[in-house]
């Protein structure tokens, strides 16, 4: 038995392993949070786009020696606040012109470490994740911008509820809708940015989307959805993370499969409601 | 008396991508006005009351609006996200979303909005969402939100459209309710004799203004004509201008063979 328990807590005795789940939990509740909004306003596909776009930063500033956070983190915040506006337009033609400038975006980072990045490792991190690298500073920034985005989303939670159901009568009601919207892409830029090296540019969109998804099929309340998300984001993470130990599979791998598992587990549980609910959902 | 104008409209035109889809609107609404505003399917009605509200700005001349003017906007149920998370309480609060506010709805906005559910018919439903209800219903809870706002001028988008004959009884006795309390009423409609004739003014809309007056000038076969560009008779029963499908006669011949 005692033999047992101590087979199943040996992960917690590697730092590079406690800063990982940290980082990782932290970080499937941050996406379970800020995922409420894309799943609900059905821009599942920026969130695809902004991973790719920093992506591209973080390759430019790996190359030329600048520090993660500052170089994809201007580069983020830049293609989150001007995807936001090419999106909000509304304009024939916005998703095409947002998938071609983010995916180009990310065939830049890609050739840039190609041509003068370390090992191919190194790009297997930046797409898959690594829970190897994982420091300090990553710790302090995840929770800094999950603190943020708490305080941000408490404190202006009728503007974000209004500003996402009903943009139009929002702004004429006296929400600045712009601006709310230019916060969220904000934010969602800054949690691509401090998630990415745990989870990776390919699977974030997921734990995006898959959490308040899974939060929507079980309730019919925003306020609801808003604490139901990052719990769920926050547990496969930390599940996933977990197994992925034992089995031997990447961390961010696991986790969106623990998450899928939820999915598919919830999906049958609350049957025909649960569905009806999602069915609404909008391009995900 | 003549009031005071809320919005006055002079050459306005409203377009999407480059295409007109309102021209050289000239308009002018005062404080207690009731004006309808009718149109066949895509005539600019929506776009029409979206300028008036300014969620779309003219790419020619001007609308100017009272200072300050509080308006109440009630949207064309169809461009509502029905399967949107929100309860009846929420939607209707949701118009005091200024900057401080706390996420909990606070128990005087409660008691406020349960007076105005109640009002409106909605009275124990203030915990239901939003697609757990009838189309009246529903439409009575963007009605609820508008009217939480306590607005001078309230703005409706067909807000009889797809309810039943009790339904739009109900919905017409509420406006005039409403208007006789001092709240000044714009809204659109395709309802032509459930609705419209019923008003004390009305505005045809086709792309641009054919005509504005009251039912008995405005409803004549030629101006619906020109409006609908579908012919159309009209017949006065009690005094009030009955509107029959020109096409009638044909119809009833086809069908007749088919008998
Ligand atoms: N968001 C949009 N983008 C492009 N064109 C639009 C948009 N909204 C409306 N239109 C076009 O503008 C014209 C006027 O539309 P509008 O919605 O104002 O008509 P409407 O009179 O309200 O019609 P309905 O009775 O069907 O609601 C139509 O030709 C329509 O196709
Ligand atoms: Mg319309």
């Amino acid at each position: 038995m005692i033999h047992v328990i101590a087979g199943l807590t040996t992960p917690f005795r590697y730092q590079f392993f406690n800063n990982g789940i940290i980082v990782a939990t932290i970080a499937g509740a941050l996406c379970g949070l800020l995922g409420v909004f894309v799943v609900l306003r059905g821009m599942s596909y920026i969130g695809h786009g902004l991973s790719h776009a920093v992506f591209g930063g973080a390759a430019a500033s790996a190359v030329m020696n600048v520090n993660y956070f500052v170089g994809a983190g201007v580069w983020g915040i830049a293609s989150g606040v001007i995807i936001g506006r090419i999106a909000r337009r509304r304009l024939i033609g916005a998703d095409a012109a947002i998938g071609v400038v983010t995916t180009a975006s990310f065939a830049l980072g890609l050739a840039l470490l190609n041509r003068y990045g370390q090992a191919k490792k190194s790009i297997e991190a930046v797409l898959f994740g690594s829970v190897l690298g994982v420091k300090t500073i990553d710790i302090v920034a995840v929770s800094a911008v999950a603190i943020l985005s708490v305080v941000i989303i408490v404190a202006l939670y009728r503007a974000f509820l209004f500003a996402t159901f009903d943009p139009e009568v929002a702004q004429v009601s006296g929400v600045r809708v712009a601006w709310i919207e230019a916060l969220l892409m904000g934010l969602l830029s800054l949690t691509i940015l401090v998630t990415m090296r745990v989870i990776g540019t390919l699977l974030i969109s997921a734990l995006l989307v898959i959490p308040a998804s899974i939060a929507r099929m079980l309730t019919n309340s925003f306020a609801r959805m808003l604490w139901i998300s990052p719990i769920i984001g926050g547990v496969s993470a930390f599940v996933g993370m977990y197994l992925s130990y034992f089995l031997d599979t990447s961390a961010s791998a696991t986790i969106i499969l623990t998450g899928t598992l939820m999915f598919i587990v919830v999906y049958a549980v609350t049957g025909i409601r649960g569905r009806t609910r999602i069915s609404g959902l909008h391009h995900i | 008396m003549i009031g005071e104008v809320l919005v006055e409209c002079a050459h306005m035109s409203c377009a999407y991508n480059s295409t007109l889809a309102i021209k050289s609107i000239d308009l002018t609404i005062r404080k207690g006005d009731f004006v309808g505003i009718v149109g066949p399917s895509g005539s600019g009605k929506t776009t029409l009351l979206k300028a008036i509200l300014g969620s779309i700005t003219p790419v020619e001349g001007h609308i100017t609006k009272k200072p300050h003017l509080r308006m109440g906007y009630v949207p064309q149920v169809e461009t509502v996200d029905w399967n949107f998370p929100v309860t009846v309480l929420e939607v209707v609060v949701m118009t005091r979303s200024s900057v401080g506010r706390l996420p909990r709805v606070t128990k005087d906005e409660r008691a406020d909005a349960l007076l105005v559910l109640e009002r409106l018919g909605l009275g124990g439903l203030e915990n239901r969402h939003i697609r757990e209800l009838s189309g009246g219903q529903q439409q009575r809870v963007f009605v609820a939100r508008a009217l939480f706002h306590r607005p001078e001028l309230l703005v409706l988008d067909e807000p009889t459209s797809g309810v039943d004959v009790r339904t739009r009884h109900e919905v017409l006795h509420l406006l005039a309710d409403l208007h006789d309390e001092g709240v000044s009423i714009i809204l659109s409609t395709h309802d032509l004799n459930g609705l419209a004739a019923h008003l004390p003014r009305l505005v045809c809309l086709n792309l641009e203004i054919i005509a504005d007056g009251s039912p008995v000038d405005v409803m004549t076969p030629e101006i619906l004509e020109r409006t609908f560009g579908a012919p159309m008779e009209v017949l006065v029963h009690g005094g009030m201008p009955v509107v029959v499908d020109g096409v009638g006669a044909d119809i009833a011949e086809r069908m007749s063979r088919l008998a």
